[in-house]
């Protein structure tokens, strides 16, 4: 059906068509419009699943967790400082293998108080053993809530997903949506460790030192299998309901002398950049990485790369500048820009690279920056 | 591309009127996007919308600098707000209430949506809905089609009154 919709509710819309059997949630500024809608789905009896008001997101986390041990499929959503509270159990989800799919409305971290767009809160789980995509459109959105479900829960990744879109810029843009009807797309779950009582077993009991790394590098060779498992799935979407994105987004990339690479709604935007620098004859192209983990292979040689940032990692850099820098081997041009819902326009982002300086960083609007 | 700014204030509905215009254009067969710049929310504080319509998708996030149409739900904002900033040249305004006095150098209309959505006893909380009104004012304009704007209305709202109100709209505003 071809509708209308922000990207909170394009989410919601997805979720209801996979009917998790639990969704436990705690609402926080700018993702409450997800559990709202999730929750009236539930009242009104058209999504027939558990859903547990809790009182933190630090519990959401461990309801989901408690459900999903089970073998149920579950759903939470949160922003910023609730991923922030839920980090203890962000870790729990991904160590006791749970392939529990959570929306993360990227948002800034205070102080100062600050609910607008800001990739750091997200940044900050990186190292979890989630996986992570970041969306640009309302469409896209609810195409990744649906797959994230299905490579989640896949035999040969049982890791949770995050799908994290830019606050109020997407989670409250209207935008056109295309709902499909998943079928089998995503298949029932079945979760080869979950809790039987006719087979009683300990959980998340003290786990040794000659134990605990064999734990952690099965997380790491289900990270690695995931890079096939998203490309399938991606593949079977597009097969099925005709879109697709990879791990990251090309635009008119192919002949660019100049990248510019960003993610989520500033990728977009910087689409809008490069064709005002075509049309000025610079060969530009640009590149919207979606995956953070895992975190693509990207082969970016003999072009100059404009790198943008909506995050920072204090005495360190931009974490998508230093990502690709130590990946792809490339010395970019590092901008930090965006932070805290900071106005970035396609016209900032072309002038970023009329005025690059590769193997330099500097901060958007910042005076006599670094 | 067409881009539409509106002004309001917190709780007024400019928000609102925002997506409905965007639905509306929508059934039009357009593409459009609704982005509220949200600021501190808060009931009363000047806030604006933004929409933009084409017939190709819409890649841009960032406000609307150069609007061709300029909508003012709340004309005390003007006394604040430079609500005519940046408009194109050839850029139209639309303003609820009786005169556009207060505006020179660019065609403007005024229509009194307080007055229709009090006429049709569309209030909520003590305010007036001025949503569903601008939107009918908004067809006359040529923005979107009537059939529409009936249909984005019946889409977001049960209550025929809002039809009602937006009909009101369309037939008062002398273009």
């Amino acid at each position: 059906m071809l509708t209308i919709a922000t990207g909170n509710k394009a989410v919601a819309a997805a979720v209801k068509e996979v009917r998790p059997e639990v969704i436990a949630a705690y609402p926080i500024t700018p993702q409450t419009e997800i559990v709202e809608q999730i929750a009236e789905y539930v009242t009104s009896g058209e999504l027939d699943s558990r859903y547990i008001p809790v009182e933190s997101e630090h519990s959401a986390m461990a309801a989901c967790i408690g459900a999903s041990i089970t073998g149920a499929r579950t759903f939470t959503a949160t922003s910023s400082h609730g991923l922030a509270y839920m980090h203890e159990m962000v870790n729990w989800a991904a160590g006791a293998r749970l392939p529990i799919v959570m929306a993360n409305v990227n948002r800034a971290l205070g102080p100062g108080w600050n609910v607008w767009a800001e990739h750091t809160d997200s940044f900050q789980e990186r190292d979890t053993g989630w996986l992570q995509v970041y969306v640009s459109t309302v469409q896209e959105a609810y195409d990744t809530a649906l797959m994230a479900f299905r490579i989640a829960e896949h035999k040969d990744v049982l890791l949770p997903v995050m799908v994290n879109l830019d606050g109020f810029v997407l989670s409250h843009s209207m935008q056109s949506l295309e709902t499909v009807t998943p079928g089998d797309f995503v298949p029932p779950l079945h979760l080869p460790h979950a809790i039987d009582v006719t087979n009683p077993a300990g959980y998340g009991t003290l786990t040794g030192p000659d134990e605990h790394f064999k734990f952690r590098w099965e997380i790491e060779q289900a990270m690695r299998k995931s890079v096939r498992v998203i490309a399938d799935t991606e593949r079977d979407f597009a097969e099925r309901f005709g879109r697709q994105y990879g791990v990251a987004e090309e635009y008119r990339y192919e002949d660019a002398d100049v990248v510019v690479i960003a993610m989520g709604t500033l990728g977009k935007e910087a689409e809008v950049a490069v064709d005002l620098l075509r049309n000025e004859g610079v060969k530009a192209g640009s590149l919207r990485v979606r995956w953070l983990r895992p975190f693509p292979e990207l082969d970016l040689s003999g072009r100059d790369i404009v790198v943008i940032d909506r995050d920072y990692s204090f005495g360190f850099g931009g974490v998508l500048a230093h990502s690709l820098m130590a990946k792809s081997r490339i010395e970019p041009y590092s901008v930090i820009a965006g932070l805290g819902g900071q106005e970035v326009t396609f016209d900032d982002i072309a002038g970023f690279v009329r005025d690059r300086t590769p193997g330099s960083e500097t901060w958007f609007g910042v005076k006599g920056n670094v | 591309m067409y881009e539409i700014r509106i002004h309001s204030r917190g709780g007024q509905g400019g928000v609102t009127a925002a997506r409905l215009l965007a639905l509306a254009a929508f059934r039009d067969g357009n593409y459009a996007t609704a982005c509220p710049f949200y600021g501190a929310e808060r009931r009363g504080a000047p806030v604006v919308s933004y929409v933009r319509i084409d017939d190709r998708p819409i890649r841009i996030y960032s406000q609307i600098r150069n609007p061709d149409l300029v909508v003012v739900l709340d004309p005390s904002v003007m006394e604040v707000v430079d609500v005519l900033h940046g408009l194109k040249s050839g850029g139209r305004v639309l303003i609820n209430g009786a005169t556009t006095d207060k505006i020179r150098g660019c065609p403007a209309y005024a229509v009194d949506l307080t007055g229709i959505a009090l006429a049709e006893k569309l209030v909520v909380a003590g305010s007036p809905i001025l949503n569903t009104p601008v939107i009918g004012a908004l067809a006359k304009m040529g923005i979107v089609s009537v059939d529409s704007a009936k249909k984005a209305i019946r889409e977001m709202f049960s209550d025929e009154r809002n039809v009602r109100a937006a009909e009101a709209a369309y037939r008062e505003l002398v273009i």
